[in-house]
């Protein structure tokens, strides 16, 4: 009954939380520029106005993977904030970025084609970072059960400062921002007009949007995690980290992609396997 | 009710602009007018875009791509027409590549004067279209 409940309010509320935050992101962005900037409420005007779009479909098989990619977002915060497994979680992530993918390759437009390529090495880019995070999580509590992560007696910070580093790094390609943003271009950078998401119009790109908010959601729930025995540090931590990421997104030059693949498996291995293979020491 | 009003989206083109207006269309993006305030984003691709903003008058080689980046805008859209040169030809309408304004071509919502268009009459003009852009919208919605 309770995993049903907080499975409806996380459905219900997260897109209301993702796209305030996204509005917040927005509002500070422009304020970094010495703009004014949009109304906080602005991602929401998008949408609704998406949704009130024609939607042109170029090839049928793409409402499907849109839609795939949502469902699979919206199943991993659900699994992630019922305390379920974090390797599932880990997996279904990995599924719906696939299909998110899949999607762009299937409208056959040079521009999406190549935003699905770079999107496709962003994912092997940041995907050894995200299992070492599970890894180093279950040598601390013995689980990959989050609720059993959660009730750990002591933040797992303490332990795993290597791999939240390297897990700060790869949040910034997980969440599409600046110096990683090269599989779609925010507004102001458009060399490959809008990437993966150039032939996706009207409802689609609405719901595309909504998965970003989902996802976003999720990221920073990871991000607590690592606080976990300390809610409100948490919660504060998350926030900080958000923020501390609209700011390297408005810093930072887009990068290609060597250097996105080389630096991120550089801090995989650096922050966090060092991490782990120290506390595989201190365990044995 | 429609969102339009809250989130129009542009496309900006250039034709055969001498980059007089060019130059007044993005200093609305500059922190000075700031036209994100109104949730106007530049988006560079036309099939998300809701406003079609076309520099310069329309000349033999450009033709087809106007068409090209208007057939693939979603409907509702709207066509907007910055400066004298695209409103009708203006400095470059006796040149021999020349077709005029970009009325030649495709519907013309508004027409934004100037040589060059300054970049408040620019947000005028958007804003007007998007009273068009609304009606579109309901126009749409009725012959359903
Ligand atoms: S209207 Fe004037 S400034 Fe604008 S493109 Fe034509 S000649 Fe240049």
């Amino acid at each position: 009954m309770r995993i049903l409940i907080t499975s409806i309010l996380f459905i219900l509320l997260t897109p209301i939380a993702g796209g305030l935050l996204a509005g917040v992101d927005r509002v500070i962005s422009a304020r970094m520029q010495k703009r004014v900037g949009p109304s906080i409420l602005q991602p929401f005007y998008d949408v609704l106005k998406l949704f009130q779009k024609e939607n042109v479909v170029v090839n049928v098989s793409q409402n499907l993977y849109v839609f795939s990619f949502l469902f699979f977002t919206i199943f991993t915060g659900v699994l992630f904030f019922i305390g379920g497994d974090i390797l599932l979680t880990v997996f279904s992530s990995t599924l719906a970025g696939i299909f998110f993918i899949l999607g762009g390759y299937s409208t056959h437009s040079p521009y999406s084609f190549l935003g699905s390529e770079r999107e496709l090495i962003s994912m092997v880019s940041d995907e050894p970072m995200v299992i070492l995070m599970a890894i180093g999580m279950y040598m601390v509590t013995q689980s990959f059960l989050i609720r059993d992560i959660i009730a750990f007696n002591q933040p797992i910070i303490y332990y795993l400062p290597g791999v939240f580093i390297g897990y700060l790094f790869v949040l910034t390609i997980k969440m599409k921002k600046s110096p990683f943003d090269l599989s779609m271009s925010h507004h102001a950078h458009q060399e490959i007009v809008s990437g993966i998401t150039t032939e996706f119009s009207g409802k689609s790109l609405a719901l595309i949007e909504i998965a970003h908010w989902y996802e976003n959601i999720f990221l920073l729930g990871t991000v607590f995690l690592f606080f976990a025995p300390k809610p409100i540090l948490g919660v504060m931590m998350s926030l900080i980290i958000y923020l501390v990421e609209i700011f390297i997104d408005n810093t930072n030059a887009r990068v290609k992609w060597q250097w996105l693949f080389k630096s991120s498996w550089f801090v995989a291995l650096c922050a966090g396997a060092v991490n782990i293979f120290v506390l595989f020491i201190n365990q044995s | 009710m429609s969102f339009f009003k809250k989130s129009p989206w542009l496309i900006h083109y250039d034709g055969s602009s001498c980059n007089g207006c060019d130059i007044e269309v993005l200093a609305c993006l500059t922190p000075v007018y700031d036209i994100e305030r109104f949730g106007i984003i530049n988006t560079g691709n036309p099939k998300h875009a809701d406003i079609f903003l076309i520099t310069g008058a329309v000349n033999e080689q450009n033709k087809e791509v106007i068409l090209n980046i208007y057939s693939q805008m979603p409907d509702p859209k709207v066509v907007i027409a910055v400066g004298a040169c695209a409103s009708s030809g203006g400095i470059c309408a006796e040149g021999y590549n020349i077709l005029g304004g970009v009325d030649k071509l495709i519907p013309v919502d508004v027409y934004v004067p100037g040589c060059a268009a300054r970049p408040e009459a620019i947000i005028d003009g958007v804003v007007k279209g998007l009273e068009v852009l609304e009606n579109k919208y309901r126009n749409k919605n009725k012959k359903k």
